[in-house]
């Protein structure tokens, strides 16, 4: 098994030391003696992620052949989207986590639906769900939002991204009203 | 100015079969298709009998069970992971209460994990049977249903006297399971694996080996290996097409690493390998590996607590944590950010369905019309988890 540390040097010998802004190494994270923690995680620039995609699937050493989940986040705070890509290399055994960081205003990013065929769904997913716009996704639409990937759960006609934190759920929909009592920007308040 | 108007009658140089252009045609086959498992969609591009695309639609079901996960508290999502796979609830109970125990270090009893293979297997046998028990009806044949439902109906009345639900169980739940096992349970389950595992050959004369049901799905829906890998197909498809990869056997959790089991996986025997038989059997033999499992978790099944204390207000340290557990359809991944508070920042569900059905319009290129249900019912997707 390929140690976290031993990923990320090859990765850095290969394609160049600029193209892993973090780590979860060089991040101070609880690390329960495992290094890189119990999630072990890389940050790559939205621009890099194509070639680091296509080198981590064909390197020999990492051979990472599956993308078992892509989870879009929101950070409003900070202003930022993130697409988490959990990568594994079942033939080897190890985990490997690719985070993308993405301006919140214009979440753009290339699709990997030509490296991992199971990115196509979950791009749209990410699409769907967060607003995360990945370009030459094989299932793409052009409309008055420009073009993005299909929706995949909602309806085409759907307005917003209802993942974001400041989402605001619709009162109606094609007559169809909302529960008005139902306010999702409301957390349960939980005694200290 | 003379205009020849073609006869098929009159003209004999044309040949029906071949000369004569059919138009393609637009197939809509569910969401209320019976043999399309709950609301699946799927639009058909048909040139006569022949499959050109097979494109799903998917939302019907759709909750958003991750926005419902931002505002509950880790012990309240335990009931919403029941209604993603919902054959196979007590397999997500474990998936989200591992995940949550890994993200806030905490250490379950043995006795809870044990607890928790037992149940999970338990649900294996029964989503299996059903799965058998559809796909057969699925293809025409009836009795097989009837005989699935028999036995399965043994397993939830086990699961009743366990926690008193028979089919949302939110029994496995953070830091252990909510009840230990009633006086006597073991003991029925006991009777219940002698009782069963005979019936495994039963199916397999009833159905498995039907010389009918053999010619509707040997050959049928093949999926290669490399395919299966690039669309990161889990669980029984995966092994199906003849990859040994079980996260049991190969990342272990929750003691699995404990008991002896083989991983079954396909072998072509009646065609190709990656074939619907193949998936279908693959089932068949994890129903016996479980059993193994079970006896032998019976067999040592240790004393002592069923759950850790925790606190009623229940924190979980800052951090993210992306864990996988073998479902019965395949890895169900649970992605959860903490912030330190009693809530999650973000909760991101991986249904194994999900990814498997991704693979439908691949599979389902240039087969005939009548092998769609063949095909989708042996990658055998649950709704309520493709959509969450």
């Amino acid at each position: 098994m390929i140690k976290p540390s031993e990923i990320l040097a090859r990765i850095q010998q290969q394609l160049g030391p600029d193209v892993v802004s973090a780590s979860s190494i060089s991040v101070a994270a609880p690390t329960d003696g495992r290094e890189g923690g119990i999630h072990f995680w890389i940050a790559v620039p939205p621009e890099s992620w194509p070639p680091v995609a296509r080198f981590l699937k064909e390197d020999p050493i990492l051979r990472m052949s599956w993308l078992r989940c892509l989870t879009g986040l929101d950070y409003p705070d900070q202003k930022q989207l993130c697409a988490a890509f959990d990568l594994m290399s079942f033939e080897l055994g190890h985990e490997l986590c690719v985070k993308v960081f993405l301006p919140r205003e214009k979440p753009v990013l290339a699709s990997v639906a030509d490296v991992w065929r199971a990115a196509e769904w979950h791009e749209r997913e990410a699409y769907d769900l967060l607003g995360i716009v990945f370009t030459s996704n094989p299932d793409s639409v052009t409309d008055e939002f420009g073009t993005h990937p299909r929706r995949l759960l909602l309806p085409d006609d759907w307005q917003g991204y209802p993942l974001r934190k400041d989402y605001v759920f619709p009162r109606e929909y094609h007559g169809t009203p909302g529960s008005v009592e139902l306010d999702w920007a409301q957390k349960p308040v939980y005694p200290k | 100015m003379t205009t020849t108007v073609r006869s098929f009658v009159t003209a004999p140089d044309i040949d029906v079969e071949t000369d004569v252009a059919t138009e393609e045609m637009l197939v809509n086959m569910g969401p209320q298709h019976p043999s399309t498992h709950g609301v699946l969609r799927l639009v058909l591009r048909t040139d006569g009998e022949m499959v050109l695309e097979a494109v799903p639609h998917i939302g019907y079901l759709h909750r958003c069970a991750e926005k419902i996960g931002e505002n509950l508290a880790y012990y309240q999502y335990v009931p919403y992971t029941d209604r993603l796979d919902y054959l196979a609830g007590m397999n997500n109970n474990v998936g989200w209460a591992l995940a949550v125990e890994k993200l806030a270090r905490l250490e379950v009893p043995k006795r809870a994990a044990y607890i928790r293979v037992i149940v999970c297997e338990l649900n294996r046998i029964a989503s299996h049977l059903v799965s058998m028990g559809t796909y057969g009806l699925d293809l025409g044949a009836f009795t097989p249903f009837l005989y699935a439902f028999r036995e399965r109906e043994f397993i939830l009345d086990l699961f009743e006297a366990v926690c008193g639900a028979r089919l949302t169980y939110s029994y496995a739940t953070v830091g252990g399971v909510t009840h230990d096992l009633p006086v006597g349970w073991v003991e029925k389950c006991r009777e219940f694996l002698d009782y069963f595992a005979p019936k495994i050959d039963e199916y397999d004369a009833l159905l498995s080996f039907n010389h009918i049901f053999v010619k509707r799905t040997a050959n049928v829906g093949v999926l290669h290996r490399d395919v299966a890998i690039d669309y990161c197909l889990t669980g029984p498809v995966l092994r199906g097409s003849g990859i040994k990869w079980d996260l049991r056997k190969n990342m272990t959790y929750s003691s699995y690493e404990d008991f002896d089991f083989e991983v079954p996986i396909g072998d072509g025997r009646m065609g190709h390998v990656g074939d619907s038989w193949d998936r279908y059997y693959v089932r068949i033999q994890e129903m016996r590996q479980s059993i193994r499992i079970l006896r032998q978790a019976l067999d040592r099944l240790p004393d002592g607590n069923h759950r850790v204390a925790l606190p009623k207000i229940f924190k979980v340290p800052a951090g993210e944590v992306y864990m996988e557990t073998e479902g019965a359809r395949g890895q169900l991944g649970f992605y959860i950010e903490s912030r330190g508070g009693a809530i999650p920042y973000r909760v991101k569900v991986r249904g194994p369905s999900f990814c498997n059905l991704s693979v439908t319009n691949e599979v389902c290129r240039d087969c005939l019309l009548a092998d769609v249900p063949a095909i989708i019912g042996s990658i055998d997707v649950v709704m309520g988890e493709v959509d969450r």
